[in-house]
């Protein structure tokens, strides 16, 4: 099995994919020759075509708004949004249209693109190359969001995503674009989406998070582990719908729950899963459910890994909660 | 208001002059019909200026006046039925009759058309039952949206017709890309969209020209210049000359036509459907018309818009012009009008009388369609509605 980053494992995918299935088009600003800024495309332009591989003039509502039509046609796009702070001018495109379209038309038209883009911060991009915007999209029915959290998931996530019937959000989380590094199953390897992945097994506190701070919830989990305390790391893969199933009967075992994500606190997913817990399983509960997130801030650029939720903020939550 | 109550159209007809002519030498507002740049057919006599004649067999304009008749008397009725309480709202196409149903008819079966929201008489064209419509401005069990939108947003896809959307000109990059998709797929489907010239300040105009000039795909823009978007004239939604020209800062050839003129209006969507089959890409058609009515059953155009500047365009309506042409060519009279509209008023009363009998969707179809299959948390959320009480007035229209 070969070892991949992030980065090969999604493009690895999308040839897999591309070989496939001749309807699969990959669409945006510099997907093209240059295999996007992050070369997660790299070398589908030259093995596909520009009918295939298509470098979009600059406007991701066009790049959305295009792509729906396209798959309206038969066509199964993949557009690729440069970064996830600028999908903004595409957002009526995706709430309005592209979520819509199934519910809308009666099921006569369902649209489904799958959108890749990178999200998150700690590569020093300052506030517009480094939000995590999720929340805004699981807000909008009909939308399904996925962030994976290493290369097999990144592949097997992607696959799913794109053979899925409803319209997927993929965010991918570029702090870890290289950084993370695995075994990555050659050909066809499919993730199932709505499935969370229990990456550590603990009885005392369980952790939730997904994509890049996963590895920042398994750093204070170790260091949790040091003083008696273990966590159980739940990595949530798909966001959109939630594998309930599986934080609930964590959170009967332990009693105990710490969300981790890295975009802002107010409203977002943790807040939504702490509500989860609290009607599902209430009385299973010893210890009030806690958030460790970015803050209600733009994204800063020098000051961002105080932003971020490190570590060194998730361990005193932990061993808080696991004491109360 | 029947048809017949309209005036035959003036032998002189003078345009108005236009709302702010002193500060733009060239109106681009629809007065400007009568403008040497507007392809027209249909003369003043009912005769066809041979140049732009597209040649229409006797039956096929009989086809499209009967259909522009029962689009009038549609767009009536149902405003009486919004007033009576009966329906939720219409947005209707008073006064733009042959822009709609002539650049409809000018498509080949192959081809697609994607909908603003006031085009059901290209979907009845395009074959949508009129129950069914009937059905979607009652909302009902049978509405081909199940109920989910407003009255005039339905779909029709056996007949190769789009998914109406409220919000202004996102069908334009969508219908750019459904063209794209043909063009990818090397198959020979050209588009046809319709916009407001309200839509053309929207983002997505600009996205979907920008996107058709660059990859050349095969699409109409139509854009119904109808002189109002809502209360704003068509004097502030642009400093262009015209909106045809904006065609030009895309590459994209752009002609206007007397949207009033159901001759001309087939001459040149077929034009620019052949201009998109030979690979050529798109055009941007500027029909000029003008909607008598107001935007919608919610709006009162009286606030804004004097009365008397409806003269001009009653003179130049567009059915009584076919039915002078029908008159001479084809011994048209009174009397088979009355027929045809007796005939339709039947027609229309019975899907009326079918529609209020129909029930309201379930309560469970709410969560369908959402996604392809219902996810937990929508489950759940069913059931907890179907285990409750009732809200007060459910079984109303």
């Amino acid at each position: 099995m070969p070892q991949m980053n992030m980065v090969q494992a999604i493009n690895d995918a999308l040839r897999f994919e591309m070989r496939r299935d001749d309807r699969v088009v990959v669409l945006g600003e510099d997907v093209g020759k240059v295999g996007g800024v992050f070369r997660v495309t790299q070398g589908l332009f030259d093995e596909f075509g520009d009918d295939r591989v298509i470098d979009t003039p600059l406007s991701e509502g066009g790049i959305i708004g295009t792509a729906i039509g396209m798959a309206l046609y038969g066509l199964v796009p993949v557009p690729e949004i440069q970064f996830s702070d600028f999908i903004f001018p595409a957002y009526d495109q995706i709430v309005s249209e592209l979520a819509k379209y199934r519910y809308r038309s009666g099921g006569e038209y369902p649209a489904k693109l799958v959108i890749r883009t990178p999200v998150g911060g700690g590569i020093r991009g300052g506030h517009y190359h480094s939000q995590s915007p999720e929340a805004q999209f699981i807000h909008v029915a009909g939308l399904k969001v996925v962030c994976p959290s290493n290369p097999a998931d990144a592949k097997g996530l992607l696959l799913s995503s794109i053979r899925d019937p409803d319209p997927v959000l993929f965010f991918e989380p570029k702090r870890i674009y290289r950084a993370a590094k695995g075994d990555v199953p050659d050909g066809d390897y499919m993730v199932p989406l709505g499935k969370a992945s229990v990456v550590r097994q603990g009885n005392h506190v369980t952790l939730v998070t997904w994509g890049a701070m996963l590895y920042e919830a398994l750093d204070a989990a170790n260091q949790a582990a040091a003083q008696g305390i273990e966590c159980e790391v739940i990595d949530l893969r798909t966001l959109w719908p939630l594998d309930i199933d599986t934080i609930i009967a964590s959170v009967k075992k332990t009693g105990r729950v710490v969300v981790v994500h890295e975009a802002p606190k107010s409203c977002g997913l943790g807040g939504e899963i702490v509500a989860l817990v609290n009607e599902k399983a209430f009385l299973h509960l010893e210890a009030p459910p806690r958030r460790v997130t970015g803050f209600d801030t733009p994204f800063p650029y020098t000051l961002e890994m105080e932003y971020l939720p490190l570590s060194h903020r998730i361990l005193p939550a932990i061993i808080e909660t696991a004491r109360y | 208001m029947s048809t017949a109550s309209y005036p035959a159209p003036s032998p002189a007809v003078s345009p108005a002059p236009a709302n702010d002519g002193s500060v733009h030498p060239v109106a681009r507002h629809p007065h400007d019909a009568t403008a040497p740049d507007v392809v027209r057919a249909l003369r003043e006599d009912g005769t066809l200026d041979p140049k732009n004649d597209p040649g229409l067999r006797t039956e096929e304009v009989l086809s499209l006046y009967r259909a522009m008749v029962r689009t009038r008397l549609l767009d009536e009725r149902l405003v009486i039925l919004q007033r009576q309480g009966r329906i939720g709202f219409h947005i209707g196409s008073l006064g733009e009759e042959a822009t709609i149903l002539g650049s409809a008819f000018a498509m080949r079966q192959n081809d697609w058309i994607f909908p603003c929201y006031r085009e059901f008489s290209a979907a009845l064209w395009r074959g949508m039952p009129l129950q069914r419509y009937i059905d979607n401005m009652f909302g009902n069990a049978n509405d081909p949206v199940k109920g989910r939108q407003m009255p005039d947003h339905y779909t029709w896809k056996k007949g190769r017709f789009g998914s109406v959307s409220s919000p202004i000109g996102t069908q334009i990059t969508q219908a750019v890309g459904f063209a794209w998709g043909a063009k990818v797929k090397r198959e020979d489907t050209a588009v046809l969209v319709y916009f407001g010239e309200g839509a053309t300040s929207s983002n997505e105009f600009h996205n979907g020209m920008n996107f058709a000039g660059v990859f050349k795909t095969p699409v109409v823009f139509m854009c119904r210049n109808n002189g109002w978007a809502i209360s704003v004239p068509t004097e502030r939604q642009t400093a262009s000359e015209n909106f045809a020209v904006k065609g030009e800062a895309y590459g994209i050839p752009g002609v206007r036509v007397d949207g009033n003129d159901l001759f001309a209006v087939v001459k040149v969507t077929r034009d620019a459907v052949a201009r998109a089959a030979r690979g050529e890409g798109p055009t941007i058609i500027e029909a000029l018309t003008y909607r008598l009515s107001g935007h919608s059953t919610s709006d009162d155009p009286k606030v804004y818009r004097p009365e008397a500047g409806l003269d001009p365009w009653r003179r130049l309506d567009p059915i009584p012009r076919v039915r002078q042409y029908l008159e001479r060519t084809a011994g048209w009279s009174e009397a088979q009008d009355k027929q045809i509209e007796a005939e339709i008023d039947a027609e229309l009363k019975a899907a009326v009388v079918e529609a209020e009998k129909t029930a309201q969707p379930s309560l469970e179809s709410m969560f369908e369609d959402v996604y392809a299959e219902m996810p937990w948390h929508l489950r759940e959320q069913r059931d907890e509605l179907l285990r409750g009480t009732r809200a007060k007035g459910h079984g109303q229209h």
